[in-house]
């Protein structure tokens, strides 16, 4: 089976607008942690998040667009109109049906519809927009990015909250397999509004604290939760046979091994299923524990839920057998965006041979036994493991392999 | 060589009643279960009416803490599992857990639970900055729909792949496709998919007024459902649940189960053309249906019942006419079609799995389901839409097809796995 690579990336985060400016400042370890502007947080119990700052839609995106579309969407198609021109990739060009689109979303464009959710409660039916039927469901971004591009090929759209964006680029890797030329895939998560913010809070697993250094402290002796933020990563995912033929020969790497499992039901005897999920990915991808160079963990920042990561890794690797760093600390948590950006920085780290560092975590667990990368670490490096949970047991694991093109073995 | 799928067992919560058998008895014998809205006062809308599930979940046997944390959307799921499980025989106790996966189809998710909490943090409407006080511990459940798959796997005990698949109208066939290939790839040997909304809610019923999707013939609530038909102005929103047990050919072999179908072929397209909008020529959802039939080795010959998407929107029944055209050729007229939203509305995404449940149930009591309301067809929709009246004939291979706001056009094979070569 010919290798199912990345040609292009297409990064929107609040580390940046587009994949340099983000990698810029993950390298540099520039935490971008704020106190919430999207709407006024001085009521809430927690005020931080990490926002996309310095996006202007409409210097993007066509005006009829605009009223149409919740934040999160614009972002997508933003997202993915930059992935698609990295990857050279020109869609009339490509045989008819023979682009797809999976995107996975968390929440939907939860804006949107607490906006029209005002006007129905306070106006009335008559004021609720022609927009809202499509506007904030979770297929929106699917469906927009489809329409811009005219791809027309197989599109799909999974919900797994924050392993979302593992799964999706999972899905597209079989439609390319089952020969699809190429897919769009991945997400850009949050929809920064009141509404959706009191959700979050309910569940009392965003931090409270007032200090951006001191809010998300994944694998921390002081984790005390985590925090909320917006924005992701789209990839165009190809085989490298079909990049060759329409002439592209260098790509950031190959989405190597996947595998995904569910924990058992709270309170249940049994064993978490994460393990299983990280072994299942190495073995689909071919490789030994001893392969991987480094680890996106996905750093939950609640004490029970890092342990329970923490273990799976040890298990897996040994005793600080590998190094594990969660980029995330500089982000928030993006829901399944964030592990679609955590996809995107791993590619960029295993072309750069760079591991961006885990900021802020001054005094990890001693018992969780990691090797938590928390200064900017240069190494070469073949392979990463990216590791994605969501509310409820979802546990996604995937296997990233460097790469730089032909001078590889395919 | 990739592994064969079929449906082993079957559970259902559809407007007109709880489980498979009262689904069966009202579409079988081409009753409706439309209505006016009784969930709230209807009347400052434009369409007033639905397809609801008469539904009680404690009386279904949900726990006082599972209903607590539990939207509508979940309950029907939850309880639809349930039957499907006792129906495929399965022994619970026996199933590997890492072989066994939940796909859970959902178009807009925990839109009641959402809009019944929304309108307490916002008290009515009056404050965007709306209440954490006020917020129930469970709010993010309903946030996040992944929530629904979360509560089937609790109850199936499932620890292998489990997901949401959220593509709008076509979620209910889309889940069952993406079930299967997990099964046919080798990622689980059982996989208990289907779908589920209840979306029968003011914002909802606002939100498709706003654009005259849905019937405005408040008048006749019972027959407002009129797919194919010259006078039809809209579809019915319903509720429901469909969920399945599928399971690897060998593994249902060696267990003695009794097989339904297999799911011998899925494919979906995008017409990148209108969110809301459809060509109506049906060129996507024909290359999905030729796509599928490719993948399921069967000729336009062999189907010998389409279940149409048939919502009953003026759009959508003459995309799809044109598009069984397009892929079946001169079939297309020789071959019964007919849609069930007649009977039991739309239910978004729930309904693509409803529909996998009543073709289903067609080749295992020979039965096709008729298009109920339909006395005169619109003149551009000439197709045998099985008017009214159920009709008896052998049932072996079934087409269903779904489409969707987003552009989603998706098409699913089912046939007796005796009748395919292997």
């Amino acid at each position: 089976m010919t290798a199912t690579v990345v040609t292009g990336i297409g990064v929107i985060a609040p580390t940046g607008l587009g994949t340099e400016r983000h990698w810029a400042n993950t390298v540099a370890g520039r935490g971008a942690i704020g106190r919430v502007t999207a709407f006024d947080p001085g009521g809430y119990s927690s005020r931080l998040a990490g926002e996309v700052t310095g996006f202007r839609a409409g210097d993007h995106l066509p005006g009829r667009l605009l009223p149409q579309t919740d934040g999160l969407t614009r972002l997508s198609l933003v997202a993915a109109e930059w992935a698609l021109r990295d990857a050279a990739m020109d869609p009339p060009a490509l045989p008819e049906y023979g682009i797809g689109v999976v995107t996975a979303s968390t929440a939907g464009g939860f804006e949107f519809g607490q906006r029209e959710l005002e006007k129905l409660w306070s106006k009335g039916p008559q004021h609720v927009s022609a927009y809202q039927s499509f506007a904030w469901f979770y297929a929106v971004n699917t469906g927009q990015i489809s329409i811009r591009h005219g791809l027309r090929g197989p599109n799909g759209v999974l919900v797994t909250d924050q392993a979302g964006g593992l799964d999706a680029v999972a899905q597209a890797r079989r439609r390319v397999r089952d020969g699809t030329a190429a897919m769009v895939c991945g997400a850009l998560d949050g929809s920064p509004c009141p509404w959706g913010w009191v959700a979050r809070l309910a569940t009392g697993q965003v931090s409270r604290a007032e200090d951006a250094a001191r809010a998300y402290l994944p694998f921390d002796a002081d984790a005390a939760g985590y925090v909320p933020g917006d924005g992701g990563a789209l990839l165009v995912l190809e085989s490298a046979a079909g990049a060759r033929a329409r002439g592209v020969h260098s790509w950031y790497g190959e989405v190597a091994g996947y595998a995904t499992t569910f924990d058992p039901p709270p309170g249940s005897a049994r064993p978490p299923a994460l393990r299983r999920a990280i072994e299942d990915a190495l073995a689909d991808a071919g490789l030994a524990a001893t392969d991987i160079d480094v680890v996106f963990a996905d750093g939950a920042g609640v004490p029970e839920r890092d342990r329970a990561e923490a273990a799976a890794l040890r298990a897996v690797f040994g005793p600080r057998g590998v190094p594990v760093t969660v980029p995330k600390t500089m982000t928030g948590r993006l829901g399944a965006g964030g592990s679609a950006l955590d996809l995107a920085t791993a590619l960029l780290a295993l072309r750069h041979g760079v591991i961006p560092p885990t900021v802020n975590v001054a005094r990890p667990v001693p018992g969780y036994d990691l090797d938590l990368v928390t200064r900017t670490r240069r190494q070469p490096l073949t392979a990463a493991l990216v590791v994605a949970r969501g509310h409820g047991g979802f546990n996604s694991a995937m296997v990233l392999r460097g790469g730089h093109g032909d001078t590889d073995r395919d | 060589m990739k592994r064969r799928v079929v449906v082993t067992g079957i559970g259902v919560v559809a407007p007109g009643g709880t489980g498979a058998k009262q689904f069966w008895d009202l579409i079988s014998t081409g009753r409706t279960a439309t209505r006016r809205i009784t969930f709230f006062d209807p009347s400052p809308f434009r369409s007033q009416i639905a397809a609801e599930c008469d539904f009680d979940p404690a009386a279904e046997g949900l726990s006082p803490q599972q209903i607590r944390r539990t939207d509508r959307a979940a309950q029907l799921a939850v309880v639809s599992t349930r039957e499907g499980l006792v129906d495929s025989g399965l022994d619970l106790e026996r199933l590997d857990p890492a072989r066994t996966g939940v796909t859970v189809g959902t178009a807009v998710g925990c839109t009641m639970g959402l809009e019944e909490e929304y309108v307490t943090v916002s008290d009515g409407g009056r404050h965007w900055l709306v209440s954490e006080e006020y917020a129930v511990r469970h709010l993010f459940n309903y946030l996040v729909p992944s929530s629904l798959a979360a509560e089937v796997a609790w109850v199936v005990g499932a620890e292998g792949p489990v997901s949401v698949v959220s593509t709008g109208c076509t979620s209910g066939l889309d889940a069952v496709g993406h079930a299967v290939e997990l099964i046919a790839e080798g990622a689980a040997d059982v996989m208990v998919a289907g779908a589920t909304d209840a979306p029968i809610s003011p914002i909802t019923v606002a939100c498709f007024d706003a654009i005259r999707a849905t019937t405005a013939r408040n008048d006749e609530p019972a027959t407002a459902s009129r797919p194919f038909d010259r006078t039809r102005d809209g579809f019915v929103l319903g509720e429901g649940a469909a969920m399945f047990v599928l399971e690897d050919l060998e593994h249902a072999r060696r267990r003695g189960a009794s097989v339904y179908a297999e799911v011998a072929g899925f494919a979906t397209r995008a017409n990148a053309y209108h969110m809301t909008g459809l060509r109506p020529d049906g060129i996507e959802m024909a290359e999905a249906i030729r796509v599928s039939m490719e993948r399921a080795r069967v000729v336009a010959a062999d189907i010998d019942y389409v279940n149409a998407h048939g919502s009953g929107t003026v759009q959508n029944d003459r995309h799809e006419t044109a598009a069984f055209k397009r892929v079946l050729r001169e079939q297309a007229y020789r071959t019964p079609v007919s849609s069930i939203k007649s009977m039991i509305g739309h239910s978004l995404g729930a309904i693509g799995s409803l529909e996998i449940a009543a073709c289903a149930l067609a080749m295992r009591y020979g039965i096709v389901p008729p298009t109920a309301n339909l006395h005169e067809a619109d003149p551009e929709c000439d197709l045998d839409y099985v008017p009214v009246v159920p009709r008896e004939r052998r049932v072996d291979t079934v087409l269903t097809v779904g489409s969707g706001f987003g552009g989603f056009q998706s098409a699913m094979l089912l046939a007796r796995p005796d009748r395919r070569i292997a």
